[in-house]
């Protein structure tokens, strides 16, 4: 960088504590340094609690009390913010810092048109008249790449996709011409095709007005596309810090190391990902008894069809009384036919709303379909199914903090299932065999004594796993398993997933929106988009050979670390 | 440190003085046999010549009868504590009641939805838009009409305790419905319904629990205006029968001495029933504070 301009964030020392109830505190940023030049994106990562946000929060006066900054100094394009009071007085968000969110969802206000958003903070923080502002508003517009920029500006938040959503709230943040944009997680509510089109923006966006981003995420892929510099979080402190290409490619620190690693990569497949391994005497134990209990279905082959889908429709919406009225139906599954083989991981892939979770609740029964049929293990699947095929095809939940009862004990989740179908004579037996869950799944047989709240969303994805588990499944349905999870976390579920496959001979329906870790987990794969599916194959020849176009996008689209080598020849090349 | 943070965790002070208020009416109730000076029920134990004693704290008391005695010679003191007696276990049972019945309706409607729900919660809109008082009013006259007088005598209680509950239940039966539904998208009851566990059994075992503390804050709630509506019944002579009396039936009974100067006949018992429902009250607020999930962060 050549230029004598003044960096436009400089933080030197930032520390930032919570004083907690019992009266000690929480150091949620420690003393950590931090330059932005302009027309710098300078990522800050880290999983869940590195302290990322805060960092985020307290440059945009959004630290939550009693939170406060207790040491440091910061300064914006030059100019030093008074930061006594513990708080960043001096800040006005909008004229000096511009904020994208995570949801644009709820981070338009739904009502107001776009035009009196965009102008709102003009009006309130530059000197300019009404008509100025729309002028401004409309160029802003334009610049974010929004069609028909004239209409748009009446339109409302949810006249709008949520790409173009997202497309509104950067024109927020630019709108008072600030030197620095926050940019907390500004893909991850969306969909990669739609993601990548936004860090396109962004990238061009920082060139073209010398705006300085701090990009706080938790995706590796986004870093290695967009990032110039990244500082690596780890509980408060910074772990590593540099240029991208270096951090990214050689990290230094150990922890940067194991997070980079832990990665699923998109296109090799490993055989295991390269986290620390939880087996131990107790699980190797504990998962021999699982595998001696699972032998039931011994007398079927490895690679007979276990579950045959054809001709799956699933219609959502009512049906009209009134007879001769049009009834409003949404078609969310149409014509879907695929078989999953035993022993098989079968992944279902495809963006937000393409139909893959409600072929899932179909299969598992929470859903009905409306034509079409399912075969499991020789039955088939309706409205009303017997115990016995309820019991052999088990459902592991997206979202790790609602998928325990808050009000029952671990253990009591996990036996329940276990004495319903009587595969313990008594309670005691079924804590027994509820202990040996817990620590085939990599879990102290002592945690089923407590409530699900005291748990990582790691761990209580687990113990969802081991209730899974507790029918002696000979399928089981993975809706979104890792999704909600860090990296480190999902690396370590994902092999637990591969173990239990091996050793149970389970089958398992894979569904995920995220194509690395389809091809870690997967067999087979089918591509789906709007309900139908448009490609499915091996994994190795979807993933080296895409036939379908949609397919291709997908592939091309989805962020990934490796791609920073190319990203950056071409980076440099585009900022010359 | 550690008595702060015990001082930071304790209600405020109207709270423990409504709390203690409870206690003690609790305390005089169920041991009232043993407190009362006499019996109100025995007519042995009282007699005419007693009639209208002014508290013992005016002129012309008597020190035998702390507040009073009434137009029959019973001691205030005694016939207040029956009478609570009587008005608390009315309340009471008409809460439980209430509770039970709009529990299980609002949990099936909240988990079946459809025309289940749709019937359920029509049938409760239908009620609700008939006043409470009026209801409660039409089944105690119906049942005095085709009863009796020895049977409305007996189950006078239970009569009541039907016709308060006859309309509470839908308030229950709305609440527990709307948390049922929250409950029912989440994924451990998907989970439970994957894993093949009887609706019932989802119903009681994983549902209720969770929504279980928004029915208890109802119920404090409930509980003040349930002994209110038995006192207005009583009051309106649809309630308790004046040998049997709750505190509404000694306010009927004093209304009739107001104007002879007897004022004390009235006062003494609404001014228990006040306290009584204000302490009530003030615990549900409370409640209704500490479970409401937005504030719950602090």
């Amino acid at each position: 960088m050549t230029n004598t301009s003044p960096p436009v964030l400089d933080i030197r020392n930032l520390r930032v504590e919570y004083p907690l109830a019992n009266g000690s505190t929480l150091t949620a940023v420690k003393n950590i340094d931090l330059t932005i030049q302009p027309g710098e994106i300078h990522a800050l990562v880290g999983e869940s609690g590195a302290g990322k946000t805060t960092v985020g929060n307290a440059l945009m006066g959004l630290l939550q009390a009693p939170g406060k900054i207790v040491a440091g100094s910061i300064s914006i394009a030059g100019k030093p913010i008074d930061v006594r009071t513990g708080r960043t007085e001096g800040i006005i968000p909008g004229r000096d810092v511009g904020a994208i969110f995570q949801d644009p969802m709820t981070s338009l206000n739904p009502l107001f048109t776009v035009e009196s958003q965009l102008c709102e903070g003009m009006l309130t923080h530059l000197n300019i008249s009404g008509r100025e502002a729309r002028a401004r508003a409309l160029d802003l517009m334009k610049a974010v790449g929004i069609p028909e920029p004239e209409r748009r500006l009446g339109s409302y938040p949810h006249q709008l996709s949520g790409g173009q959503r997202q497309r509104v709230v950067i024109a927020t943040a630019l709108a008072c011409d600030p030197k620095l944009i926050v940019a907390d997680e500004p893909t991850t509510a969306l969909d990669v095709s739609v993601q990548a089109q936004i860090l396109k923006l962004i990238r061009e966006l920082a060139d073209a007005r010398g705006v300085g981003v701090l990009l706080v995420t938790h995706n590796m892929g986004v870093v290695a596309e967009i990032a110039d510099r990244v500082t690596i979080m780890q509980n408060g402190d910074v772990v590593e810090s540099g240029s991208a290409l270096e951090v990214l490619t050689a990290p230094k620190a150990p922890y940067a190391r194991t997070l980079i690693s832990a990665v699923p990569p998109i296109d090799t497949r490993l055989e295991r990902l390269p986290v620390p391994s939880d087996e131990t005497k107790t699980t190797r134990k504990a998962r021999d008894a699982v595998r001696r209990n699972s032998t039931k279905g011994d007398t079927a082959r490895t690679g007979d069809v276990i579950l045959d889908v054809r001709n799956l429709c699933v219609e959502y919406g009512r049906h009209s009384l009134i007879p001769g009225r049009k009834a409003s139906v949404f078609k969310a599954v149409k014509d879907v036919s695929f078989d999953v083989r035993r022993g098989e991981i079968f992944g279902l892939v495809g963006e937000s709303g393409c139909g893959k979770t409600t072929v899932a609740n179909t299969i598992a029964g929470l859903v009905t379909q409306s034509s079409g049929d399912i075969d499991f293990q020789g039955t088939a699947l309706g409205a009303r199914r017997g115990k016995s095929v309820r019991q052999s095809l088990q459902m592991v939940f997206q979202d790790p903090y609602s998928a325990l009862n808050p009000r029952l004990r671990i253990n009591a989740t996990i036996a329940e299932p276990i004495l319903f179908y009587n595969l313990a004579s008594t309670a005691e037996q079924a804590r027994q065999d509820a202990r040996t869950l817990l620590e085939a799944v990599g879990l102290p047989a002592e945690t089923g004594t407590r409530f699900s709240h005291a748990f990582s969303g790691g761990q209580r994805q687990r113990i969802a796993i081991a209730r899974a588990l507790g029918p002696r499944p000979s399928m089981l349905i993975c809706d979104e398993p890792t999704s909600a999870l860090d990296v480190s976390v999902q690396a370590q579920l994902l092999n637990l997933l591969k173990d239990l496959r091996d050793l149970a001979g389970l089958s398992m329906l894979f569904i995920s929106h995220d194509l690395a870790v389809i091809r870690q987990m997967c067999d087979r794969v089918a591509v789906m988009k709007a309900g139908e599916i448009v490609e499915l194959a091996d994994t190795e020849t979807l993933f080296t050979a895409p036939k379908h176009d949609y397919t291709r996008e997908l592939l091309r689209l989805a962020p990934s670390l490796d791609r920073i080598l190319c990203n950056e020849s071409n980076a440099t090349s585009l900022r010359r | 440190m550690a008595w702060q943070s015990l001082l930071h965790r304790l209600p405020p002070v109207s709270v423990m003085i409504a709390g203690l208020i409870l206690a003690i009416v609790v305390v005089l109730v169920i041991f009232a046999p043993m407190i009362a000076p006499m019996d109100p029920r025995d007519v042995s134990s009282y007699s005419l010549m007693d009639m209208e004693i002014p508290p013992a704290f005016m002129e012309g008391g008597d020190s035998r009868f702390l507040l009073g005695t009434d137009n029959q010679g019973r001691d205030l003191v005694s016939v207040i504590l029956f009478g609570l007696r009587i008005s608390i276990l009315i309340g009471l049972g008409a809460v439980l009641f209430a509770a039970a019945v709009g529990v299980v309706l609002g949990l099936i409607s909240g988990f079946f939805g459809g025309v289940v729900d749709s019937i359920v919660m029509r049938f409760a809109d239908v009620l609700v838009s008939f006043p409470t008082i009026l209801v409660a009013l039409l089944i105690s006259g119906i049942a005095r009409a085709q009863l009796s007088a020895d049977t409305v005598l007996l189950w006078a209680p239970v009569i009541l305790i039907f016709a308060i509950a006859v309309n509470e239940w839908v308030q229950y039966a709305r609440t527990v419905r709307a948390s049922t539904m929250v409950e029912v998208a989440r994924d451990y009851v998907r989970a439970a319904k994957v894993i093949g566990l009887p609706s019932g059994r989802i119903m009681m075992r994983h549902i209720l629990p969770n929504v279980m503390s928004s029915v208890m804050v109802i119920s404090t709630i409930n509980l003040a205006g349930a002994i209110l509506t038995e006192a207005t019944l009583s009051f309106l002579g649809a309630g308790m029968p004046p040998t049997y009396p709750s505190l509404g039936t000694l306010i009927r009974i004093g209304n009739q001495f107001l104007f002879s100067g007897l004022w004390w006949i009235a006062v003494m018992p609404a001014a228990v029933l006040v306290i009584l429902v204000l302490a009530v009250n003030v615990i549900g607020d409370y409640l209704r504070d500490r479970f409401n999930p937005k504030l719950m962060a602090r």
